[in-house]
């Protein structure tokens, strides 16, 4: 390499590492949550909030990732969560699970164990006895995909 | 189809209480190739639901997209003493359950 060269690679070493934490972002953001989200409702939003999906920012092994999601309800017979839905943005299968819950249940919390096809953004969906749809997200970095055999 | 029931032993009335349940199950994701290079059927969990003493606490339908021996921990207020009856249905048709009592106080 020409000292030439190699002091213009240099120089531009740090612009092309913004430019990819840049697009990190992006990539999180190029997912059409609110169209997955209409998928499901048959066509309404939901408004962001009172969900709070956890998952690991960085899960090693697809096949088995900890997942619990809860929702700021006071779960009474007037007001609480009816049914919450996880749904994925690369998963073959989009509708990962539905949990039905009810007044009974105290507090509206569910843990699992997902499977994750890819580094994503996983959307909960929460809906309230009123009708009115809640959402949270969690962005995940996939390093080892599940559903790898023959998926392609 | 084996599975373990966490649930606490007693608990006051009016209490909320968490309940998790393991369930043995490989939840095919029909992906998977076998070691004739076949691909294997989905089969998964399909629906779950948890009784307490005869009324439905919790239900869950569930895909793939749940891993493997899938674990599903949700939450209940303790009403009063009784069983709470667990009860799974796979895309074969297989048919699991189990009981566990708790006692209120």
């Amino acid at each position: 390499m020409k000292r030439r060269s190699f002091i213009a690679a240099a120089l531009g070493l740090p612009l092309l590492a913004r430019a990819q934490a840049q697009s990190r972002e992006d990539f999180f953001n190029s997912f059409d949550t609110d169209g997955l989200v209409k998928s499901v409702t048959g066509g309404r939003s939901a408004q962001r909030g009172r969900v709070n999906l956890e998952l690991p920012l960085l899960a090693d092994n697809g096949n088995s990732v900890p997942m619990k999601v809860s929702v700021e309800s006071p779960m009474t017979e007037a007001d609480h969560v009816k049914t919450l839905r996880l749904l994925s943005e690369r998963n073959p299968e989009r509708a990962m699970a539905v949990f039905h819950l009810g007044p009974r249940a105290g507090v509206a919390e569910v843990s699992s164990r997902v499977r994750l096809a890819g580094t994503q953004r996983v959307v909960a969906l929460a809906e309230m006895s009123d009708g009115s749809l809640y959402m949270g997200t969690a962005d995940v970095v996939v390093t080892l995909s599940a559903c790898l055999d023959g998926a392609g | 189809m084996v599975a373990r029931v966490q649930v606490p032993k007693d608990a006051r009335r009016g209490e909320v209480i968490r309940i998790g349940i393991l369930i043995q199950h490989p939840m095919e994701t029909g992906y998977r190739l076998d070691s004739a290079n076949q691909k294997v059927p989905k089969n998964a969990i399909r629906r779950f639901s948890c009784r307490y003493n005869g009324a439905e606490i919790f239900s869950a339908e569930m895909s793939p997209g749940i891993a493997a021996n899938p674990f599903l921990q949700f939450a209940t207020r303790a009403a009063e003493s009784g069983t709470l009856e667990f009860s799974w249905v796979d895309d074969e048709g297989e048919q699991g359950s189990a009981t566990e009592p708790i006692k209120v106080t």
